[in-house]
C-alpha cells in the first residue's frame, strides 16, 4: 500500500460569485522514497489539493465535498483537529514558495527551528533545549548552511534567499517527516540557486527515504526531479503517469500544449538590427544608491550599475540577463531617466538625455517606453482600459476628441483585446490580458525604444508564450527597438538578437545570442547556462549529473 | 443612428466618477443617507421662513414644558420653542460641519499628497510643520486667532478646519508613500506625465477610500468641537443656537427636562448615521473592485 492514497478528492469554493470547483475528483498515490510532481498553471488546483491534506484551507469558503486521503491507512480529511496538528508537526511537512514570508522576521532561525522539538504535541517526544539545539545544528549542517553553530542565532534577514530556503527545508525536516510537500520551492529563487536547492531536496530524499509531492509550474524542474507526474488544469487531472511517459508519449492535448509552450531554442525571426546605427548609446553609466544601513558618514554606496557602456542598434532586440540584484532593472530605469544616474551619459538618437530638464525630456519620453513585470501593479486600479490607453495619446497630443475612440480601438486590436472590454477595470482581467493592456499603453505613443523589464515572469507558461509572440509581432509591425530584461535565459534566447549578461552591476559578457549559447567566454555565463533546467527528463538528468 | 451612438457610449465607457454614481444609485442605504442629508440641508436653508417661532422668542411664563401641540418638541427653560431652536441650530451646525471639513479636506489631502509624493527634504519639513501644529495647544491657537481677528463665524470655520486637517494629511501621506512606489505610477512617469497630473490622476483617486471614511468621521467631530468652543464663549453666542450648544445645555438639565437633550441629540445622531451610510456607499462606489451590480 502506498504511503499516501488520495481518492476522488473534490473541493468546492462557495464564493459570493458562485460555486468554484477548485478540485474535482482527483486521485493519486505516493510511495515512500518517491517523488510525485503536480504540474499546472495558476488556478489549476494543485496547491489547493495539497493544502487540503493538511487542513490548511480556509473553510469557508472551501468545502471538501467528497473523497478520502489515506495516509498510512488514516484518513486525513476526517481526522480530529488535534490529531491533524500532530501529523502536521511530525509526519507531513511543507516547504513554501517564498522563504522570506514563511519565516518570522523577529525570531532567530535557530529558535524557530527548535520550536517544534521543544513544544512537540507528543509530550514523550519533547526534547530539552540542549539536545534540540544540537539536533538543529546538525540539520543546518546537513542542508548546507556553512558554519551552522554561528548562524544558529542569526535572523532571517541576515540570510540570502537561497540560504533562507535551506533553513526552511531544515525546518520541514526537523521532526523527520515521512511526506514532504514542496509548493514551488524554487520559483522565487535565481536559477543557479534553484539548481542547488533541487539537488539538496533530491539528496535528502535519498538519504531519508521520504515521499515528496512537488508542486511546480516549471516543466524543466519537474523533468529532473520527478518519478511520476500529474498534470492538472481547472481542478481536474488531465494526465498522470511516469515522468518519461508524460514527457515523451503524452496523449493529452493540454499536456502537449504545456510542453509546446516552453520557450525553446533560438530566435526564429530574422535579426532586424541596422548595423552601426545605434538608437541608444550608453557610456560609463553609474547608478549608485547610498546605503544608509551600512554607512555612518553616508559615503557607502550600493553600486547598482557600475560603469556600464552599451549600444542598442535600431531594430534590435537586446536581451539583458542577470540574477536578482544584478542591477539589470536599475540599468533599464537609468536609461529611461527614471532612476537618478550618478555619472555617465545616455545618448538617445543623438541627444544626451541627462542634460535635459524634466520638462524638456517630455517629447523624448514619448519615444521611449517601458513594460513592467507585474501586470497587477503596473495598471492604475481605478482607471478603465479606455482611460489607461487614451491617457498617453491625449497627453502627448497624438489624438483629439474626435479620433481618440478610433485610436484606442486600434490599440486594442494591436494587442489582441476585444472592444467590448474597453470600459472594464484592470481587476476584471487575467494576468495575461493585463499585460496586454500594459503593452498597449507602452506602444500607444508610437515609441522607438521599449524597455521590457521581465514582462513575462509573472505569467503562466502558455500565457507567456502568447505574450512573447505578441511582443515579437509588435516589434516587427511597429519597427521597435527593444531592451528585453529577464532572469529567464530560455525566454531571452527565444526573443533576443544579442544578449548581455550582467552580474553585480557590471556587464560580464555580450555577444550574439547563439554565439553566446554555443561558446560562452566567461565562467559566470557558463554557470548560468549550465543551471537552466531542460524540459526533457533524459537531457535534464544528464545535465544534473554533469554539475 | 441613435442606437449607434448609444452603443458607442456603452463601449467607450465612463470614468470612475460616472461608474461610482451608477453604483451609488443602486445602494439604497447610501441613497437613504444622502436623502436625509439633503432634507436637513433644505430645512436649514428654509428655516427663517418655515420655523414656527422666532429663535429668540421667549415665553418666560411658559418655562420648560414637554412636547405639546403648540410646541411639538417642547420648550426650554426660557419658554423658547425647541423645534425652532433645533432648526436654527442645524443651520449653524451643518455649515460648520461641512465648511470646516471641506477646509480640512482640501488642505489635508493636498498637503499629504505633496509631502508623500515629493518625499525627501520637502516631506520632512512639511511633516515637521504638521507635528508642530499637533503639539500646539489647540485652545491657545484658537483664542489667539479670536483675539487677533475678532470673533466671527467665518473665522470659526477656518480655525476648526486648520486643526482638523492634520490627521487627514498624515493619512493621505502614508497612502501616497505606498502608492508612489507602485509600478503604475512609474509607468505614468515614463509616459512623461507631469508630477501634478500624476498626483491628480493616479495618486489621489487611489487614496479616496480612507479619505472618505475619515471625512464622515470628521464632520460630527467638528460639530461637537464647535459646541465646545461655543460653550467656552468662543463660538456661537446665545440666543443663537447650534446642536452642540443645545446638547450641552440639555446635559445640564437632563434629569428635569430630558427632551432638551433628547431632541438635539436625535438631530445630531441622524446626521451622523446618514453620513456614515453615505460614506460607506461612496467608498464602495469609488472602488472598482467591488461588484458593479
Amino acid at each position: 500500500m502506498a504511503l499516501l492514497e488520495v481518492n476522488g478528492l473534490t473541493i468546492y469554493f462557495h464564493t459570493r460569485n458562485g460555486l468554484v470547483k477548485a478540485v474535482d475528483d482527483v486521485s493519486f498515490a505516493v510511495d515512500a522514497g518517491e517523488t510525485l510532481a503536480i504540474v499546472g498553471e495558476s488556478g489549476s488546483g494543485k496547491s489547493v489539493t495539497c493544502y487540503s491534506l493538511l487542513d490548511l484551507l480556509p473553510k469557508p469558503p472551501a468545502v471538501i465535498e467528497a473523497g478520502t486521503a489515506l495516509f498510512d491507512g488514516e484518513d486525513l480529511l476526517t481526522c480530529h483537529p488535534a490529531r491533524m496538528r500532530e501529523i502536521r508537526g511530525s509526519d507531513i511537512a511543507v516547504i513554501f514558495q517564498d522563504p522570506m514570508t514563511s519565516l518570522n522576521p523577529f525570531i532567530s532561525i535557530g529558535e524557530q527551528l527548535i520550536e517544534p522539538l521543544i513544544y512537540h504535541q507528543n509530550k514523550t517526544q519533547r526534547k530539552d533545549r540542549k539536545t534540540a539545539r544540537k539536533m538543529a545544528i546538525d540539520l543546518l549542517d546537513e542542508v548546507g548552511i556553512i558554519n551552522p553553530e554561528a548562524r544558529f542565532d542569526c535572523y532571517p534577514h541576515e540570510f540570502s534567499g537561497g540560504m533562507r530556503q535551506r533553513v526552511m527545508i531544515a525546518m520541514a525536516l526537523i521532526n523527520q517527516p515521512r511526506l514532504l510537500i514542496c509548493d514551488e520551492p524554487t520559483t522565487a529563487l535565481d536559477v543557479t540557486i534553484q539548481a542547488q536547492i533541487l539537488e539538496l531536496i533530491k539528496k535528502l530524499q535519498k538519504t531519508r527515504d521520504v515521499a515528496v509531492i512537488f508542486i511546480s509550474h516549471d516543466l524543466g524542474v519537474v523533468a529532473g526531479i520527478a518519478d511520476k507526474v500529474m498534470v492538472m488544469c481547472d481542478g481536474t487531472v488531465r494526465e498522470a503517469g511516469d515522468t518519461a511517459q508524460i514527457f515523451y508519449h503524452s496523449e493529452n492535448d493540454y499536456t502537449k500544449k504545456l510542453l509546446a509552450a516552453i520557450p525553446e531554442g533560438a530566435k526564429v525571426q530574422p535579426n532586424r538590427a541596422e548595423k552601426h546605427k545605434p538608437l541608444v548609446e550608453v557610456s560609463h553609466l553609474k547608478t549608485y544608491f547610498s546605503d544608509s544601513s551600512k554607512a555612518s558618514d553616508g559615503k557607502q554606496f550600493i553600486k547598482a550599475v557600475d560603469d556600464v557602456s552599451l549600444n542598442i542598434q535600431r531594430g534590435e532586440i537586446l536581451g539583458l540577463v542577470g540574477e536578482s540584484g544584478s542591477g539589470k532593472s536599475t540599468l533599464g530605469r537609468s536609461i529611461l531617466q527614471l532612476a537618478p544616474t550618478t555619472s555617465g551619459t545616455v545618448i538617445f538618437d543623438g541627444t544626451v538625455l541627462g542634460d535635459l530638464s524634466p520638462k524638456q525630456l517630455v517629447p523624448w519620453r514619448r519615444r521611449m517606453q517601458m513594460i513592467f513585470q507585474d501586470p497587477y501593479a503596473s495598471l492604475n486600479p481605478r482607471m478603465t482600459v479606455y482611460e489607461t490607453l487614451s491617457e498617453p495619446l491625449l497627453y502627448h497630443g497624438l489624438a483629439n476628441s474626435n479620433t481618440i475612440d478610433q485610436q484606442v480601438r486600434q490599440l486594442m486590436d494591436d494587442v489582441g483585446l476585444a472592444h467590448s472590454q474597453m470600459r472594464k477595470y484592470p481587476h476584471e482581467f487575467s494576468g495575461g490580458q493585463r499585460q496586454r493592456i500594459a503593452i498597449g499603453r507602452a506602444i500607444a505613443t508610437r515609441p522607438e525604444l521599449i524597455i521590457a523589464d521581465e514582462p513575462v515572469s509573472a505569467l503562466d507558461v502558455t500565457i507567456q508564450a502568447q505574450i512573447l509572440d505578441l511582443i515579437l509581432a509588435l516589434v516587427e509591425r511597429h519597427n521597435l527597438t527593444m531592451l528585453f530584461i529577464s532572469h529567464d535565459l530560455s525566454v531571452v534566447r527565444y526573443i533576443s538578437d544579442r544578449v548581455m549578461v550582467m552580474n553585480k552591476g557590471v556587464i560580464v559578457e555580450s555577444a550574439e545570442t547563439e554565439t553566446l549559447w554555443a561558446n560562452p567566454q566567461q565562467e559566470y555565463t557558463r554557470q548560468l547556462l549550465k543551471a537552466i533546467p531542460l524540459a526533457d527528463p533524459k537531457q535534464e538528468r544528464m545535465r544534473i549529473g554533469n554539475i | 443612428m441613435v442606437a449607434d451612438n448609444l452603443q458607442q457610449q456603452e463601449e467607450c465607457g465612463t470614468s470612475l466618477w460616472q461608474d461610482a454614481w451608477v453604483k451609488l444609485s443602486k445602494n439604497y442605504l447610501a441613497l437613504f443617507g444622502l436623502g436625509i442629508l439633503c432634507l436637513l440641508t433644505v430645512v436649514s436653508l428654509l428655516t427663517p421662513w418655515i420655523a414656527p417661532y422666532g429663535y429668540e422668542e421667549q415665553n418666560l411664563l411658559l418655562g420648560a414644558t414637554g412636547p405639546s401641540l403648540d410646541h411639538w418638541l417642547g420648550t426650554d427653560i426660557f419658554g423658547r420653542d425647541m423645534l425652532t431652536r433645533i432648526m436654527y441650530g442645524g443651520r449653524v451646525s451643518l455649515t460648520v460641519g461641512f465648511i470646516a471639513t471641506a477646509v480640512a479636506l482640501l488642505i489635508g489631502v493636498l498637503w499629504g499628497a505633496i509631502a508623500g509624493f515629493v518625499g525627501g527634504r520637502t516631506d520632512a519639513v512639511m511633516m515637521r510643520i504638521v507635528d508642530i501644529m499637533y503639539a500646539l495647544p489647540f485652545m491657545i491657537f484658537i483664542v489667539l486667532l479670536m483675539v487677533v481677528f475678532g470673533r466671527n463665524i467665518l473665522l470659526l470655520f477656518l480655525a476648526i478646519g486648520a486643526v482638523e486637517w492634520l490627521t487627514m494629511a498624515r493619512i493621505v501621506r502614508s497612502q501616497v508613500m505606498a502608492l508612489r512606489k507602485q509600478e503604475f505610477v512609474e509607468a505614468a512617469h515614463s509616459l512623461g506625465l507631469s508630477e501634478w497630473t500624476i498626483i491628480r490622476r493616479h495618486i489621489i483617486p487611489n487614496t479616496l477610500g480612507p479619505v472618505i471614511v475619515y471625512t464622515t468621521l470628521t464632520i460630527p467631530s467638528v460639530m461637537l468641537l464647535e459646541a465646545f468652543l461655543s460653550f467656552l464663549g468662543l463660538g456661537i453666542q446665545p440666543p443663537q443656537s447650534s446642536w452642540g450648544l443645545l446638547i450641552n445645555y440639555g446635559v445640564e438639565t437632563m434629569e428635569e427636562y430630558p427632551w432638551l437633550l433628547i431632541f438635539p441629540g436625535i438631530a445630531l445622531s441622524l446626521t451622523l448615521f446618514a453620513l456614515n451610510f453615505l460614506g460607506d456607499g461612496l467608498r464602495d462606489a469609488l472602488d472598482p473592485r467591488t461588484a458593479k451590480d
